[in-house]
């Protein structure tokens, strides 16, 4: 018997994207099946704690709960009637178009708290990529001292655990995802010594006309500044973090000011003392493996990221695939769920027959406006956040680049002059960064600017985002894989 | 006009950077071009074999003797540098038809001068003591080695560069320059090269630049997958394969072959190979051959069940129908040279290829005959393809 099972649409995430991408598509009529890696929906955004031992979880950590609420409301429904599966817990290792649709190969997710059964083969007609993005990271040395983390990380940790991963904290980097982290280690408890945010707020101004048309972002940040205010958070800007320093775990870090080139300022040196936990967050890098794999046409967008390109249905260059969230163009949760809702109705739209014109063009024209607001607001955030460009002269020869290999900035730099080692993919062959468990996750875009001359180019970028094999797979899973011959005459149901 | 050479190599992957090596030490002025990055190509989609133990014997086994003496010897100093590593291979019989195959194969390798030892399966569990129960009997081959492919190539290229050769990397050939029916040199995107000689070392893509010139070199694609495991502690410690390898080694066949190829890296990640087959330069993922390739290695070392895999990469080996590289001056296109179509042996043979035609290029009789490997065993110009006047007009 074929363990394959064949659906209209399949989704690749439950976070704010792809919640509202299989209820939307669920609800206007297609078979939808959604795969996440996390025990439970929600995504990084959303995550909470483990919902049959803490059922509680009222969102106070979270914003938009409303949203996530309504969205899940929506998903739970298409689930209880049939039309939504749900597999938690797995993730798609390996993604194949072919003739009639997707074939999608998956397998127990690494951070799943639990055993999650599920289908090996998955096999839709539409694909909807909402895999999210992850906090990109920057080195510096010290950063691989234990009790640094990415920002995010933090913020995960204290959502799913309810606790907090040290006592006194400096959130550093750029953008405004750095408010909400430190906002939630006070909530819980912690202190924070400071925020290092590296641009220059007037950064903003240009921009302020464009993002006063999204109110609820400017509630949200009048929240974080009580919420500072009110833990007496202190709020640095064009202040970065040049050295984390401790023996065998964080105990200060060592700041500097920058000027408005993004170089560090000599003689603005300072310490931060009893420090004994860093999140660093340089922006989001998303999540670009599937589409890479299938194909898609990606772009660099304004914040330096690859992402796939869309066109305003959030259709990808591959035909049935369609890409909404952080992998369309970083633009936070508010965004993901317009472009979840926009990609969901395509999505569904070209799988059935039914529809109504008239309806439907009224929504599509809302629908596009509140994406185009959201974007700009996104836009406006990117340009006035870059990576400041001095972060490598923060570097050392000794400094570790690539934590999986230990691969140094010193080799890199002796690569690039000796071997011509001046892209990514290159440098991979050369030095061996990215070869490791993360597959250069972490260090992808670092190494993309290094190896290049004028930062991170599209080609080294996509080369990082390359992972044919999408998260680790065991060879007895690969010995039970079934051919896509055998696949198309056997799905179930 | 760029500065005019002596050899003007094209390609810098392992091939073309000992072409360029050697050719500096004999003396000569150099200009290297690479369409892309030092080692883009095939050399760093391989495994970086230097086996003699899958050659059957004849002229390839001479050149893959003469090139282990080269990378072991004129090469020694430098062995660190690209992770020379002397692990030795082991081929592992599982049936009896294979075993004696094994043994006649064994006793002819012996006959030429290769160290081919027999091992029972209690000296092949003292040695891999991880392998299959299954094992009836094995060959072991301590001169088989192997290098880090990618650092081969750009060391190479390095060490040529510090003896005064240029290289000019994202350059791409578009043509060749002539005077009097001779190949004096090569147009690009970087403007034209003079040379005494061009040295084709475009390895699996090497047909695309004879057919620039007219000559007809029949190397085509045939694509490999590997797969690489976490990293382990040493759990194999030996290139290990499947005596049905050799077979597919030799076969033309066009379509999927595998047979394990297993072996540790001084990384602790483990390299899964093989597969072969010939379907163009297309890189979409093969379900088949990687379950295939997990199949067969499983079942050469149970354990690797429960390993997980963190990437596979495919390549493309420069295949050529009589299974023999392309190594010398063409005498269909005078000033022209070719060094590609070593298929699955490209980086073992690499350097003993660049030191004979470094020789041979400065005029001088070489080490070994290149006559097996001439280019013009393939006849004559191609049918309909331009005359080197009409591709240089």
């Amino acid at each position: 018997m074929s363990s394959s099972q064949h659906y209209d649409v399949a989704i690749i995430g439950a976070g704010p994207a792809g919640l509202a991408a299989a209820a939307t598509a669920a609800e206007r009529g297609a078979r939808v099946v959604c795969i996440d890696a996390n025990d439970q929906p929600g995504g990084q955004f959303w995550r909470h704690r483990p919902e049959d031992t803490h059922p509680e979880d009222d969102g106070s950590l979270h914003h938009d709960w409303k949203t996530y609420l309504r969205l899940r409301a929506g998903f739970d429904a298409a689930a209880a009637v049939g039309s939504l599966c749900f597999y938690p817990g797995r993730q798609v290792w390996m993604a194949q178009r072919e003739d009639n649709g997707f074939t999608l190969r998956t397998t127990a997710s690494a951070q799943a708290g639990r055993a999650a059964p599920g289908p090996q083969t998955v096999r839709a007609t539409q694909l909807v990529v909402c895999a999210g993005g992850y906090d990109r990271q920057l080195p510096v040395p010290g950063w691989d001292l234990p009790g640094v983390m990415a920002a995010g990380g933090i913020q995960a940790f204290i959502k799913a655990n309810g606790m907090l991963p040290g006592k006194r904290f400096v959130v550093a980097g750029t953008g405004p995802f750095l408010l909400p982290v430190a906002a939630n280690i006070a909530e819980a408890g912690g202190a924070v010594a400071a925020v290092c945010e590296s641009a220059d707020l007037t950064g903003w101004f240009p921009h302020l006309a464009t993002a006063a048309r999204v109110p609820a972002k400017a509630l949200e940040g009048t929240e974080y500044a009580k919420s500072f205010l009110k833990h007496r958070i202190p709020y640095r800007t064009r202040t970065v973090v040049t050295e984390v320093l401790g023996s065998d775990r964080v105990q200060a870090v060592r700041t500097a000011k920058v000027d408005s080139h993004g170089r560090t300022v000599q003689g603005s040196e300072r310490l931060i003392e009893d420090v004994d936990a860093v999140g660093f967050g340089w922006g989001f890098t998303a999540q670009m493996e599937l589409p890479v794999a299938l194909g898609a046409e990606t772009r660099v967008d304004d914040d330096g990221s690859l992402v796939g390109v869309v066109d305003s249905q959030q259709h990808s260059s591959v035909p049935g695939l369609y890409l909404a969230g952080e992998v369309s163009g970083v633009g936070g949760a508010a965004l993901a769920v317009v472009e979840g809702v926009i990609a969901g109705r395509a999505a569904a739209a070209s799988t059935a027959a039914q529809s109504s014109a008239a309806e439907s063009s009224a929504a599509d024209v809302r629908l596009a406006r509140k994406a185009g607001t959201y974007r700009a607001f996104a836009r406006a955030m990117h340009l006035a956040h870059p990576v400041p460009a001095g972060w490598q002269d923060w570097l050392r020869p000794e400094t570790t680049v690539c934590r999986c290999e230990e691969v140094t900035a010193g080799d890199i730099a002796a690569a690039k002059e000796h071997l011509c080692a001046t892209d990514a993919r290159t440098m991979k062959s050369m030095t061996r960064t990215g070869m490791g468990w993360c597959q250069g996750k972490v260090c992808g875009f670092a190494v993309s600017c290094l190896a290049g001359t004028e930062g991170a180019s599209a080609e080294s970028l996509r080369s990082v985002a390359k992972r044919p094999v999408s998260v680790p797979v065991t060879l007895s899973e690969l010995l039970t894989l079934e051919d896509e011959q055998v696949l198309e005459t056997t799905t179930d149901h | 006009m760029n500065p005019a050479s002596d050899v003007l190599v094209v390609g810098a992957g392992v091939v073309g950077s000992a072409i360029a090596y050697f050719a500096t030490l004999e003396g000569l002025s150099v200009t290297v071009l690479e369409r892309g990055l030092p080692a883009s190509g095939t050399s760093s989609a391989c495994e970086g074999n230097i086996l003699v133990s899958d050659k059957e014997p004849g002229p390839e086994l001479e050149l893959t003797k003469y090139s282990l003496g080269v990378w072991k010897q004129d090469l020694a100093e430098h062995a660190d540098l690209w992770e020379f590593e002397g692990k030795g291979g082991i081929i592992v019989a599982s049936r009896e038809s294979s075993l004696a195959s094994l043994n006649r194969l064994t006793a002819a390798q012996r006959s030429y001068g290769v160290d081919a030892r027999e091992l029972s399966t209690h000296q092949l569990r003292d040695l891999e003591p991880n392998i299959s129960p299954g094992a009836l009997g094995a060959a072991y081959y301590p001169e088989d080695s192997q290098v880090q492919p990618m650092l081969a190539a750009a060391q190479l290229l390095r060490m040529a560069r510090a003896n005064g050769a240029r290289f000019f990397p994202n350059t791409k050939v578009a043509g060749f320059l002539n005077d009097g029916g001779k190949v004096t040199g090569v147009r690009t995107s970087a403007g034209n090269f003079a040379a005494g000689a061009v040295a084709n070392a475009t390895g699996t893509w090497a047909a695309d630049l004879a057919a620039l010139a007219g000559a007809n070199v029949p190397v085509k694609p045939r694509r490999g997958f590997v797969m690489v495991t976490e990293p382990l502690p040493p759990m194999i410690h030996h290139k290990v394969y499947a005596a049905e390898y050799v077979d597919n080694v030799g076969s033309s066949d066009a379509g999927l072959q595998s047979s394990p190829v297993v072996e540790g890296t001084p990384a602790g990640s483990i390299l899964i190979g093989s597969s072969r087959e010939r379907v163009g330069f297309d890189g979409t993922v093969s379900v088949p051959a990687l379950r295939a390739m997990a199949e067969n290695a499983t079942e050469l070392f149970p354990f690797l069940n429960k390993v997980k895999i963190l990437r596979h990469y495919h390549g493309f080996r420069p295949y050529c129908p009589d299974h023999l590289p392309v190594i010398g001056h063409d005498e269909r296109a005078p000033g022209l040279w070719h060094a590609s179509g070593h298929e699955g042996a490209g980086i073992g043979l690499s350097v003993g290829t660049g030191k004979l035609m470094a020789q041979a290029l400065a005029g001088k009789e070489p080490d070994l005959s290149l006559a097996p490997f001439a280019p013009h065993r393939f006849g004559g110009f191609q049918s309909g393809s331009t005359t080197i006047q009409e591709a240089c007009a």
